[in-house]
């Protein structure tokens, strides 16, 4: 089973094999070394915790605290909050590496340069977060497993004990000779496993913690590169459709404009009974439709309205061309990147075209809506409803367009209608 | 003889541009000048004051509606300079920005493709050299379609000949396209400025005005 072999000590334990492994041996590295950064942390938090407990604790039983004492005890408190970005600083790098020995899954997240950049950075103070953690709760959780450890080990050693000192107490009973304690080293022998789970527990537990406050949200930036990645790729492919349309446009288009203009003086000069005058009608017509034809692909590789009127414009001669009657209410205050005017332009055009074609609807409404981070472009029509991304109504193309530049896509389109389509487009970068 | 009317012509792109020459000279307008931009356009009709500018929209420098905005200036530095705009595509609000232009006549907004009906290109523009006034029918057709506007109250033959006015035609020319007298068409005019509500003036102004209001009731340019 050398294919999942467990990445960290979490997957581990969850394994059958983990006593075998080495695993608790690990374990028990970093729990031995915890114990000293534990201790020096729990020390220098007790200086400040214990005085304060105290004091809590005279004035719960009505005693007045005295001056110098609460001024110590705010001194202290503030110094400790001062200090602790700067004592993260040196911990929370050997943290890191120490979480290797268990959990050596990479670790990412923003490391923060200079001591000052420290007190506003959220990030250094997760790692005081986490030294509190180390300092408070893990000394706590060690003490309670070193006395099971001190425990099991008087189990096991009771036989001899018994023979070197007439009387052993153990937990609630006692026991006078060797042979009345074996039962119970037979006990703290099989107790040895627990230990070790327990151990590799705390130990698991420990590196969770020190995963979630001392990492960045590993998820997180990965999804952010992955979305950047497909934006320049949908980036790369606008610029190419744009590139297109241009040499359409400026070499294609003007030529046979051209030709079909020849064509039509040739007409005039071949009188009408010419054998040459009906292949030339046929050919001057034939170049008209291409022209028309050329026009359309040019519109569907980049619509020419959104370049020249912007996104409003556009959407309202979108409007105009359509069968149904279309209201437009656009409320931008400014001209938004272009590939999201793009993206906005082709959800408006082909839920549109959806409504006209599917809804049986008698009007629709496009509105437009700019919010801080957001495009909001809203479609609502009074068809009949129904419409899902299953029925090949082109909804499927719409969403992966606007998940490409990381929008949202919702729709709302009971059976009996209304349909509302609302996408969010994030501008603001 | 009358006097031939002296054409500036700026198309970008070589072919058609000498292509267009031809055509004009060919049916007795005189090309006093041939340019590939705006720049060009703009000097040219400074210093040869032709009576007609043919301009294509997309030119250098900017690729964009450099054209476009070239005529609107020149309108307004020539009140009664005859322009028609050729566009690759349908685009109502350009016509719009057009007609808005100086009283909204001597202007035509066609799409290049009328160009290769040579016949029908050329009586076009003698129109508007003559102070008409001539809108694609593709735009009059999207503009037909449009909802809520204010020519919802004429009826579909009132359209159909407010469309064929907004094209440039005349009564008699309307007549013989729709098969009906020339009277019925003055009733239909009638008609259609009374429910545009255009108070009786001048005929031939009014006229334009319905064309305008079909126009105006399309969207406004974006701020």
């Amino acid at each position: 089973m050398t294919l999942d072999r467990p990445r960290h000590l979490a997957a581990a334990l969850r394994r059958p094999g983990y006593l075998l492994s080495s695993w608790p041996w690990r374990a028990l590295v970093y729990a031995a070394c915890t114990l000293p950064i534990a201790g020096a942390l729990f020390v220098g938090l007790l200086a400040v915790v214990a005085p304060l407990w105290a004091t809590i604790s005279a004035v719960r039983r009505g005693q007045s605290v005295e001056l110098p004492v609460v001024i110590f005890l705010t001194v202290a408190g503030l110094a400790l909050l001062a200090l602790a970005p700067i004592v993260s600083a040196v911990v929370a790098p050997l943290e890191r590496w120490r979480l290797g020995l268990v959990d050596p899954r990479p670790l990412a997240g923003a490391r923060i340069r200079g001591l000052a950049a420290r007190y506003p950075s959220p990030a250094a103070w997760r790692e005081v977060a986490y030294l509190c953690w180390l300092g408070g709760a893990v000394p706590v959780a060690y003490w309670m497993l070193s006395l099971l450890v001190l425990l099991d080990f008087t189990l096991i050693a009771s036989p001899w004990l018994a023979v070197d000192s007439d009387r052993v107490i153990l937990v609630q009973t006692t026991v006078d000779t060797p042979g009345q304690a074996i039962p119970y080293a037979v006990v703290g022998l099989l107790f040895i496993p627990v230990l070790w789970y327990l151990l590799g527990l705390l130990v698991a537990v420990q590196a969770v913690v020190a995963r979630r406050l001392l990492g960045g949200p590993v998820a997180g930036v990965a999804l952010r590169e992955v979305t950047r990645s497909r934006t320049r790729l949908v980036n790369a492919y606008e610029a190419e459709r744009r590139r297109i349309e241009r040499d359409v446009h400026d070499a294609a288009q003007p030529r046979l404009t051209s030709l079909t203009l020849q064509l039509g003086l040739a007409k005039l000069d071949v009188p009408d009974d010419s054998p040459a005058a009906k292949p030339l009608a046929i050919a001057h017509g034939q170049a008209k439709a291409l022209m028309v034809t050329l026009r359309q692909i040019v519109q569907g590789i980049r619509p020419q309205h959104l370049a020249e009127l912007g996104l409003a414009g556009a959407v309202r001669e979108l409007a105009a061309a359509t069968t149904v009657p279309v209201a437009v209410h656009a409320d931008l205050r400014q001209r938004l990147p272009e590939l999201i005017e793009t993206t906005a332009y082709f959800v408006v055009s082909e839920s549109v075209s959806n409504v006209a074609q599917h809804a049986q609807a008698t009007r629709a409404e496009v509105r437009l809506t700019q919010a801080d981070q957001d495009l909001v472009v809203e479609v609502e029509d009074n068809g009949r409803g129904g419409a899902s991304p299953g029925h090949g109504t082109g909804l499927t193309g719409l969403a992966d367009r606007v998940a490409a530049v990381n929008g949202r896509l919702l729709l709302a389109s009971p059976a009996g209608g209304p349909t509302v389509l609302r996408v969010e487009l994030p501008w603001h970068r | 003889m009358a006097p031939m009317t002296r054409v500036v012509l700026a198309e970008d792109e070589v072919l058609l541009r000498e292509g267009l020459v031809g055509l004009l000279n060919r049916f007795d307008f005189e090309v006093v000048a041939a340019v590939g931009s705006v720049p060009a356009l703009l000097d040219a009709v400074r210093t040869q004051k032709p009576d007609l500018v043919v301009t294509d929209i997309r030119m250098p420098p900017q690729h964009r509606d450099d054209g476009l905005r070239a005529a609107v200036t020149l309108r307004a530095e020539q009140p009664h300079l005859a322009v028609v705009v050729l566009s690759q595509y349908v685009q109502s609000e350009y016509a719009s920005a057009l007609l808005s232009s100086g009283d909204g006549r001597r202007v035509g907004y066609l799409l290049k493709d009328r160009v290769a009906d040579v016949a029908d290109f050329v009586v076009t523009l003698r129109r508007v050299a003559a102070g008409g006034t001539a809108i694609d029918p593709d735009v009059v057709r999207q503009l037909l379609l449009r909802p809520h506007d204010p020519l919802a109250a004429l009826s579909t033959r009132e359209r159909e000949v407010l469309a064929l006015i907004a094209e440039g035609h005349s009564n008699a020319a309307i007549a013989g396209k729709l098969f009906i007298t020339e009277a019925a068409i003055g009733k239909h005019v009638g008609n259609i400025l009374t429910k545009l509500e255009l108070p009786p003036s001048d005929d031939t102004n009014r006229r334009v005005l319905a064309v305008l209001t079909y126009l105006r009731t399309g969207p406004p340019r974006p701020s």
